[in-house]
């Protein structure tokens, strides 16, 4: 077995809450191990400790409890010498946006002191890995996010350090640049025998590492190699085809309140479903039969995660005036819509149509123009050409009262964090203009539907994500809106509360309330009954999941992924473009 | 040997931080706006926008006595480009067009006035509005300054009056003999800029970087704290030199205020108060961590003591004893002891030096504390 090079035992780390002096253990009595050589991920959800435990190996942090070795050294009492040594990578890349590309790279050669010989032969090889050559001039501000990520690694680069930490490289970066990132890292280690630790809460990350650390809520789910992670769930996965008329979407939602059920994920039309108990061949679940499939490292960490957290009870949504039975003709009529910023167009001539009581997603990276998009729909920003229609009106031109009939959760939920949940609930229903005693109803209602109740008098910054996510639900269900829009409602959530959100949707899209939802998450789409894929302002394609995933074969004839027919997509439109430039 | 394997890779290291910084300031408008736009409009805005000169003063005189020697008085007050004297024969008449706010003081000549100056005993009564304290000073002085003067001449003159004269006020305004304010709005002015250079950005670009996360990238590489304090401080003492220079010149050439003492003085002072704002700046904001709340507290902390505190607008003599105390915690008030010493007086060492020492201590203070704070640490 190689060296290890970093060497931590039961890691203890607790932050103070602003304000009102609560704690969060960030880290509870994790240990690890990083060997020489080797690529280690660390894998979890938002707030499992990844970023805290990164920051404890750069120096950056000390830890209350536990030792930590890094290099044989103890970062916490000669943070310097280790910093000497080590590459790191922060989750905001660490680039200065106003200098140009080389500039930065200048600029970290210059402090790690490596000299012009090295320079010359050190700046191609990275120019060449990173493809950022022809942009050398360019300020690191308007780089795409893909390429200040690869630019961010090429300045942890400029000399060979000993060990490379990067902090959730991918995030928020589109397939496309996530997988041509993972080529990098992994020719690094395989050819240049670099040892790298990198976090991720993408889950499918972590099978290309040599060992994961699966991190939750401060806690080590499991330390092993990812393989080992995939056969705990060996044998108890299976795919149901719920038949022909019928949605994977509800029979998934159906199949997850079954206690013998540990998950179960619309995948390609059909439901994919982690079993609590070995399958048996020709077995039926639901009356339908149950195909044994290879277990995926996801599957496993459902399984790990389950035996930690509580079964969450049914979360069906029970609305009390359903809007009106489906009449013909579209809920959100967009055509030819544009936004213009100055020089830069982040909406390029968009069209989709959203029917009522559908639930449509939008695609796509960072950056590729769905946030402006929504805020166009919802009456927030003035559009610079083309039509939009909500709910029948011209948003235009009737934004007041197109604005009532819908509902807006922003990214990051936007809750006021030193309110309570119900000072929040009584705020937002004030600003719909409820009143009396349907005002108390409204708040009543949401705090029984969202599970809210035993939260009423906590401050909602204090909340765990899960909840605020709720919460940001009820408030902007509270005026019975007909449609929804929801902004990267499950950005950085845990599988489980993905999960239980998508739930929700579900039982609220089946009780005709139009839902539209961004998301970077490319599984997600299967929620949806048509998507579009945006990529730099535009629509790349649209259809149903189904339709989607058929731009993208996999060689074996079966369906692809939908990341994978993503990346087909964007790849698609990408050459088409430069072909037909001069 | 082992000296500069040492210090070669450390200013190898400070360059490159200092060549970052520098780009940066550049490229950013909003530096060049607080460097450069902001000290010219604030030039422009206080040189010809606010004058605390006054003249033209509105004064209502009820004259009770008609003799030659209260004409006479009446006559040096209309010829002053001070006052503008308006006859009144009643005390109501000049209450109302005080009430009305048409004047600004009432100058009572009473009937006995010619007969008591020649005794030598002569008064006059003046009634001043009040509601602006520091222009009421001001007329005060002026018009005890007109009647002092007047009544010199008459003794002069006549050489009848008692030794001394009959009125004996005499009021001179030393180094400001020209009584022309921008000579020392000029100097308070480059209090404001400097302040606003080395606090107020400074702050702001640091804690731009915690913000942004590249102080993150930046702490995990050989580079050390005092390294990135030296970075911060020498470009914006650099910019700092650029707004004193731009506003001794605009004061010497649009308002023709002289530089009495030396420029190397006024140098000299002036690096030592960039170097304690820098500090401040650098405090504030890696505490902070938030451009917005290092700038708003800076500016409460640094701008607004400079502005009112610092004996740059009002006088430091004047105020209760309290506060007055406060304002030996200020730098700027060294600063601006320093300043006008240097811009009117000249260089007169025993003012500079106690100042500049006051000022120097606060350097060091300063230093070690940053040190303290931006050490590589999160959370």
């Amino acid at each position: 077995m190689a060296a290890s090079l970093v060497t931590g035992k039961d890691l203890r780390k607790v932050f103070r809450a602003p304000g009102n002096g609560g704690e969060v253990r960030a880290l509870d009595g994790v240990s690890i191990e990083v060997c020489a050589g080797e690529l280690t991920a660390l894998v979890g959800p938002d707030g499992a400790g990844k970023t805290t435990l990164i920051r404890l190996m750069a120096g950056l942090l000390a830890a209350d409890a536990g030792s930590l070795r890094v290099l044989g050294i103890d970062p916490a009492i000669e943070p310097q010498r280790v910093q000497d040594r080590i590459g790191y990578m922060p989750q905001k890349f660490g680039l200065y946006e106003d200098l140009s590309v080389q500039e930065n790279l200048d600029l970290y050669a210059d402090l790690h002191g490596v000299c012009p010989q090295e320079r010359r032969q050190r700046y191609p090889q990275l120019m060449e890995m990173t493809d950022l050559g022809r942009f050398t001039g360019r300020l690191a501000g308007q780089l795409s996010g893909g390429m200040k990520q690869k630019l961010g690694l090429a300045c942890t680069l400029v000399r060979s350090p000993e060990l490379l930490l990067l902090d959730e490289p991918t995030v928020g970066v589109d397939p496309l640049s996530r997988r041509e990132l993972w080529v990098i890292v992994e020719h690094l280690v395989r050819e240049e025998g670099l040892t790298v630790l990198t976090s991720t809460s993408y889950l499918d990350e972590a099978e290309k590492a040599a060992r994961v650390l699966v991190l939750h809520e401060g806690r080590a789910l499991a330390q092993s190699e990812p393989a080992q992670v995939t056969r705990i769930a060996a044998g108890r996965s299976v795919v149901l085809d719920p038949g022909p008329g019928n949605s994977a979407r509800s029979l998934q939602a159906r199949l997850l309140d079954d206690p013998e059920v540990i998950d179960a994920v619309p995948d390609g039309g059909l439901v994919r479903l982690v079993r609590a108990a070995q399958a048996q061949p020709g077995e039926t679940i639901a009356g339908l039969s149950a195909t044994p499939v290879e277990p995926r490292f996801e599957d496993g960490f459902m399984v790990l995660l389950r035996g930690r957290a509580a079964h969450e009870a049914g979360v069906d949504i029970r609305l009390q005036r359903p809007p009106a039975p489906a009449e013909a003709g579209a809920a959100v009529e967009v055509r030819d819509l544009v936004k213009r910023f100055g020089e830069f167009t982040a909406v390029n001539h968009v069209s989709f149509e959203v029917r009522r009581g559908e639930i449509f997603g939008l695609l796509g990276p960072n950056g590729a123009g769905k946030t402006t998009t929504f805020r166009m729909l919802c009456g927030l920003l003035p559009p610079s050409g083309g039509m939009l229609r909500v709910a029948g009106v011209d948003v235009g031109s009737a934004g007041a009262a197109a604005r009532a009939r819908l509902g807006y959760v922003a990214q990051k939920f936007s809750l006021y964090g030193a309110l309570t949940v119900r000072e929040n609930l009584e705020f937002f229903a004030s600003a719909y203009g409820l009143r009396g005693a349907m005002r108390r109803e409204r708040i009543d209602w949401a705090l029984r539907q969202f599970d809210l109740g035993a939260h009423g008098r906590t401050a909602s910054g204090q909340l765990p994500g899960g909840f605020k996510q709720r919460l940001a639900m009820g408030a902007a269900l509270l005026h019975e809106p007909e449609i929804l829009f929801l902004d990267e409602p499950t950005s950085g959530a845990d599988p489980l509360a993905r999960r239980a959100f998508w739930r929700r949707i579900t039982t609220l899209a089946e009780q005709g309330v139009t839902v539209i939802v961004t998301t970077h998450f490319m599984q997600e789409a299967e929620y949806c009954d048509r998507i579009a894929i945006m990529d730099g302002g535009q629509v790349l394609a649209q259809g149903s999941p189904a339709q989607i995933r058929r731009h993208a074969l996999a060689a074996d004839g079966r369906q692809a992924s939908m990341e994978s027919a993503f990346i087909a997509v964007v790849e698609a439109a990408r050459a088409g473009e430069a072909a037909a430039r001069p | 040997m082992k000296d500069r394997e040492v210090w070669r890779p450390k200013v190898r290291r400070i360059v490159a931080l200092v060549k970052k910084e520098t780009r940066q300031m550049i490229r950013d408008p909003s530096t060049i706006a607080v460097g450069i736009v902001l000290p010219v409009i604030l030039i422009l805005l206080f040189g010809f926008g606010l004058s605390l000169d006054v003249s033209n003063v509105p004064l209502a005189v009820v004259m009770q006595d008609s003799s030659a020697s209260a004409e006479n008085l009446l006559a040096a007050f209309a010829l002053s480009p001070y006052f503008r004297p308006q006859v009144v024969h009643s005390s109501q008449t000049a209450d109302r067009l005080m009430m009305e706010g048409s004047v600004d003081g009432i100058l009572t000549i009473p009937s006995d006035f010619a007969r008591r100056f020649s005794a030598g005993d002569a008064r006059v009564q003046l009634a001043v509005n009040g509601i602006d304290s520091n222009r009421a000073r001001i007329i005060e002085s002026y018009v005890e300054g007109a009647v002092g003067a007047w009544s010199a001449r008459q003794s002069a003159e006549t050489g009848a009056a008692a030794a001394g004269g009959p009125v004996n006020i005499q009021s001179r305004l030393w180094f400001n003999s020209a009584n022309d304010s921008h000579y020392f709005l000029v100097p308070g002015l480059i209090v404001l800029v400097m302040t606003l250079i080395g606090a107020f950005l400074t702050a702001m670009v640091v804690a731009r970087e915690w913000e942004r996360g590249t102080f993150e990238a930046l702490f995990v590489s050989p580079v050390r704290s005092g390294e990135i304090i030296l970075g911060k401080t020498i470009p914006y003492f650099g910019l700092g030199v650029l707004g004193l220079l731009l506003c001794v010149a605009s004061g010497k050439f649009l308002f023709h205020v002289p530089v009495v003492g030396s420029l190397a003085v006024l140098v000299g002072g002036s690096m030592l108060y960039v170097l304690v704002a820098v500090g401040v700046g650098l405090l504030i904001s890696s505490y902070f961590k938030n451009q917005l709340v290092a700038s708003q507290l800076t500016m409460l902390a640094t701008f607004m003591p400079a502005l009112m505190l610092s004996g740059f607008l009002f006088d430091l003599r004047s105020m209760p004893a309290g506060i007055r105390a406060i304002t030996y915690l200020l730098p700027a008030r060294y600063y601006v002891a320093l300043l006008q010493t240097t811009f009117l007086a000249g260089d007169i060492w025993p003012v500079i030096l106690p100042n500049g020492a006051v000022l120097a201590v606060m350097v060091a203070l300063l230093g070690y504390a940053s040190r303290a704070v931006t050490h590589k640490r999160l959370g």
